[in-house]
């Protein structure tokens, strides 16, 4: 780790008992939170806070095709903990190995999503396709934002693994990587449920 | 009780909601003269002097307790007092059942006051339009229901202390009854463009016989209801 | 590496700093160069946001009277020098704008939290601070942003710094296309540059406080930065999420907030204020920190009752999640609920009392030193309680539906904004810019800077009271349409002229900034005698902050012990031996 990423001074008072980069990582997390209670939050407004009737979904989503998807997502979040795992016993070989399951998981999410939006606005379906359109397009648009910004930054520790960075038990930046991992798969969970089954 | 600094008070519940707002201008008053005159002495008691030193105190348990209690319960017997008041203007099921249904409706940068015409029904075919001018009978119950077709406007009748806001794509209920007759001047509270500060309407409170006579103009056969809708209207009516 | 690794490299920095001139000013990771980059932005936004409010008050005063310099004014703008009603929308928008995000904002978070919190917990820098310094860069763009929006057709967002759908989220309404979007775009930016900040004060407070400072020994000021920041980083992404759906709405047609599509105004209302009213503590949290410590300071004693301020700083903080709806009396929303946010509402003037009373239980018995900077802490009590008081009207429900909307609204607004933020960040720089720079401000000029200000800030702002009982609404481009107002013209005319005295009196503050940045007085290590750990390192201090790591032996506001000769005691100094019992 570079010096000027983070500080660390001696015999700090006790703070949470959490090394400085996981910590940022949570309070981060907290932050996600909030942005997607906004997102979802208004979603729910939308849809069950008026009484018009909402169109039903797998009219015109493809529920199994993004079931599969959620399921590699989740698979991705497997690998991820045996990435961690290896980290932390230092296995490099497997570390190697299980993050670039992972990077390849959410890589083929972001490319099954972006092969679904493509079939539905060639379908005619638009972020102005009403109100289901406007929440659809946004939540899940936002949501795989966030999993192709896990996926750069998988890919750059996937570098950083294969140059040896996390030698010797170094398994920091890992789980610090891991926890945002986990979080956009928790968040995608819930999207799928409350937007494509109910 | 009329103030200098309010404008007339000119509805049922004006004076009402005049002497809230100065019975919370004689607390927070207090609290005001307490704190400010409290600080210049000390200032001036506790100034710096040479050889002098400050005393040292940490606190005090009592005094922070006092000044904890008194304004919870200040603040709650303030929220317990205007709570009565605010149901009785704002709660939709709490209009005056004799109240006579308006419909108001806003748009950028009119007004538009739908009457029920002499049945006293909206929807009927009695029913008579004006723009940018309210006309009503003094001590008489009115229901508003106001809409907006574009943007969010406020409907506020400065004399009458009413303020509702008009909401694109909801119907939201308000009432009033003048007490006095005269001319007033209706206001659009919220921003709505750039013709937001022109967006004025005029309140006439008449006597019934006035508003009976005025009535009988909107809906006499040469001046069809609908027909009302050009931009100088204003300022010949009365 | 190692801890020790760490703090060892640090030194080394500190004793021969070879960064080049790049990386130490400009693209520089050190807290105190952020916090000074953030000071020079936020006072640049603070003087546009200013001009302004001076060209408001000028249409407000003299209605469709020709500015001076007629001729320098765009005609999209000012044709001949006056004010178009579509330019006053935009101006109103954008003068709350710029001040509460680009001015009051950074310059108590960007500035304060950024240059006081590693210093005064004995922090060598941020726990990120390759994090901070894009904190800071991202505040450029997101400027940039929004000043392009009076530079592109149509102008610049014009439906008022709240942005309340559905006016903003159609551009015909307002024919400002390019503007909002500009404004969203610039205020999502602006959302990543806070998030980046807060993660990074929280985590520093946390983890990187000095052994022995404990969090009962933290000053009041860094408390308060530590709930802002909890604060920023819940309600700033709720509101980059409302925002987000605006811009959907305005660019890809989207019908969030369109009722014509099924979306619902006021949501938008809800999602805003459920952002805005935490904002509005964020906007006077830290204020109340930094009163705090000059208060003491000024007052050469121990704040009074240091628990219960910290304690009403986080019940103020927790309150300002439970009260949003208080801003929307009149929208339209169920009254049962208005009920519900005025008792809510009303609570929070426990926690405001204790402060006030305990500010003005540590000025007594003190030795109060009327330095500039305490001159500018008392200030700040006197007029927050003003604001605070006048915030009661609008928390009960039948009142507000009088004042609501009126020029009550922008009095309280700006007394506790100016009267309260702005004179503890103008104490806050007097107090610690010879640590910022190593030079001391003229005292003289500081004085002559607040008895100016002081003086027209309350013959501006307190006449808006009698406006809005009068009636006189807000965001009004020509009040002389209503007959009901013409009398209150006067009143209009008075306030512009008083306003226009408060801009010039900032004058020597200007001066006094510059000319002591470049000739003032050499700054002594501790030139207000003060305990927190900033003052026991050089001014200014080093990269790396601190030569070794302080240690700490009691809270901030050990002033005037009884034990002692002198009336202060440094942090990082021992309480004196108790002496021998002497009966
Ligand atoms: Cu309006
Ligand atoms: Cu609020």
């Amino acid at each position: 780790m570079s010096h000027a990423a983070t500080h660390t001074i001696e015999h700090a008072e006790e703070g949470l008992g959490v090394y400085t980069q996981k910590l940022g990582m949570w309070v981060f997390l907290c932050s996600e939170v909030m942005f997607f209670t906004a997102l979802i939050g208004s979603y729910i407004i939308l849809r069950w806070g008026s009484a018009e009737s909402w169109p039903v979904p797998a009219e015109t989503l493809n529920i199994p095709v993004t079931a599969l998807n959620t399921f590699i997502l989740i698979c991705s979040s497997v690998s991820m903990v045996k990435a961690y795992a290896a980290a932390v016993h230092d296995d490099q070989r497997g570390l190697k190995r299980w993050l670039l399951t992972t990077v390849l998981g959410g890589a083929t999410f972001v490319g099954v999503q972006a092969y679904e939006y493509i079939h539905l606005i060639g379908k005619g379906f638009l972020p102005s396709s009403g109100l289901f359109g406007s929440t659809f397009y946004t939540m899940t648009g936002f949501h795989g934002f966030h999993v192709t910004c896990g996926v750069i930054s998988m890919a750059y520790c996937t570098l950083r693994a294969f140059r040896g960075k996390y030698a010797g038990g170094n398994f920091h930046g890992i789980e610090t990587v891991g926890l945002y991992w986990h979080f956009v798969d928790l968040v995608w969970i819930i999207l799928f449920t409350i937007v494509y089954l109910f | 009780m009329q103030h200098w600094w309010f404008p007339t008070s000119a509805s049922s519940y004006g004076a009402e909601l005049d002497n809230l707002f100065v019975l919370i201008l004689y607390i927070t008053g207090a609290v005001f003269v307490i704190v400010e005159v409290g600080l210049l002495v000390f200032l001036v008691k506790y100034r710096k002097r040479e050889g002098r030193k400050a005393e040292y105190i940490e606190g005090n348990t009592t005094a922070e307790i006092v000044w904890t209690t008194i304004p919870a319960v200040v603040c709650v017997f303030l929220g317990l007092f205007s709570q009565p008041l605010w149901s009785r203007i704002k709660d939709p099921a709490r209009i005056p059942a004799d109240a006579i249904p308006l419909e108001v409706t806003a748009k950028q940068f009119e007004w538009h006051f739908g009457y029920p015409g002499p049945d006293g029904q909206q929807g009927t075919a009695d029913d008579y339009g004006k723009r940018n001018e309210l006309h009503v009978v003094v001590n008489q119950n009115y229901r508003v229901r106001l809409q907006a077709e574009d943007v969010i406007h406020s409907f506020f009748i400065p004399v009458f202390r009413l303020k509702q806001d008009a909401v694109p794509g909801m119907q939201i209920m308000a009432w009033f009854r003048p007490t006095r007759t005269g001319q007033f001047e209706l206001a659009c509270a919220e921003l709505c463009g750039l013709g937001h500060y022109r967006m004025r309407a005029r309140v006439f409170v008449h006597t019934p016989e006035e508003f009976a006579a005025w009535q009988a103009s909107q809906i006499a056969p040469t001046t069809p209801a609908a027909s009302d809708t050009t931009a100088s209207s204003g300022r010949t009516a009365r | 590496m190692t801890t020790a690794g760490v703090a060892a490299e640090h030194l080394e920095h500190a004793l021969h700093d070879d960064r080049p001139f790049i990386r130490k000013y400009v693209f520089s990771t050190d807290h105190k160069i952020i916090g000074i980059q953030f000071l020079f932005l936020s006072l640049f936004f603070l003087l546009v946001g200013g001009v302004l409010a001076m060209v408001i008050r000028w249409q407000l005063g003299f209605p469709g009277k020709a500015m001076p310099l007629p001729g320098a004014w765009p005609s999209t703008m000012a044709p001949d020098g006056v004010v178009l009603p579509e330019f006053y929308t935009a101006l109103v928008t954008m003068h709350g704008t710029f001040m509460v995000f680009f001015a009051i904002m950074p310059l108590l978070v960007g500035v304060f939290a950024n240059y006081l919190i590693p210093l005064k917990i004995g922090a060598p820098d941020m726990a990120f601070p390759r994090l901070n310094m894009w904190s800071f860069w991202l505040m450029i763009p997101a400027g940039a942003l929004m000043v392009a929006g009076f530079f592109v057709e149509g102008g610049a967002a014009s439906s008022g710094w709240t942005g309340y759908a559905p006016l903003s989220a159609n551009p015909e309404y307002t024919g400002a296309t390019y503007g909002q979007q500009l404004w969203c775009l610039s205020l999502i930016v602006f959302a990543l540059s806070s998030l980046l900040g807060s993660v990074n004060y929280i985590t520093t407070v946390v983890n990187l406080r000095a052994p022995g400072m404990t969090w009962f020994r933290l000053p009041l000021s860094i408390w308060a930065l530590f709930i802002t920041a909890i604060l920023a980083l819940l309600a700033v992404p709720i509101l980059a999420g409302a925002l987000i759906m605006l811009l959907f709405d305005v660019v890809l047609h989207t019908n969030f907030f369109l009722p014509a599509g099924g979306g619902q105004p006021l949501m938008w209302q809800h999602l805003f204020w459920f952002f805005g009213h935490p904002e509005v503590y964020i906007l006077i949290l830290p204020a109340m920190g930094i009163a705090s410590d000059l208060i003491a300071n000024g007052s050469r004693k121990p704040i009074f009752g240091y628990h219960s301020m910290v304690y009403a700083i986080c019940g103020i903080a927790f309150l300002g999640w439970v009260v949003w709806g208080h801003h929307m009396f009149q929208s339209g929303m169920n009254p049962r609920l208005g009920t519900t946010f005025m008792v809510s509402t009303m609570f929070i003037a426990v926690p405001s009392a204790i402060k006030v009373f305990n500010w003005m239980g540590t000025m007594w018995r003190g030795n109060i030193h009327f330095t500039t900077p305490m001159l500018n802490g008392i200030a700040f009590v006197a007029m927050f309680t003003i604001g605070g008081l006048s915030g009661i009207f609008m928390a009960a429900t039948p009142a507000d539906m009088y004042i609501h909307d009126t020029y009550y609204i922008v009095a309280h607004i700006h007394y506790v904004l100016f009267g309260g933020s702005l004179f503890a960040i103008f104490g806050g720089i007097y107090f610690w810019f010879p640590k910022m720079f190593g030079k001391m401000m003229s005292e003289r000029l500081g004085k002559i800077h607040f008895a100016l200000t002081f003086v027209a800030y309350n013959l501006t702002f307190f006449p808006m009271h009698i406006l809005g009982i009068g009636g006189h609404m807000r965001r009004i481009y020509d009040p002389s349409q209503y007959e009901f107002l013409r009398p209150l013209q006067p009143m209009n005319e008075f306030i512009s002229l008083s306003a226009f005295a408060l801009f010039i009196s900032q004058l020597p503050f200007i001066w006094n900034f510059f000319h002591s940045l470049f000739w003032g007085k050499k700054a002594d290590i501790n030139p207000w005698h003060d305990n927190g750990l900033e003052w026991t390192a050089p001014s200014p201090p080093p990269h790396g902050n601190f030569e070794t790591t302080p240690t700490v032996y009691h809270g901030p506001y050990e002033f005037s012990r009884p034990d002692m000769e002198q009336d202060y005691l440094p942090q990082n100094q021992p309480l004196p031996a108790p002496q021998p019992v002497a009966h």
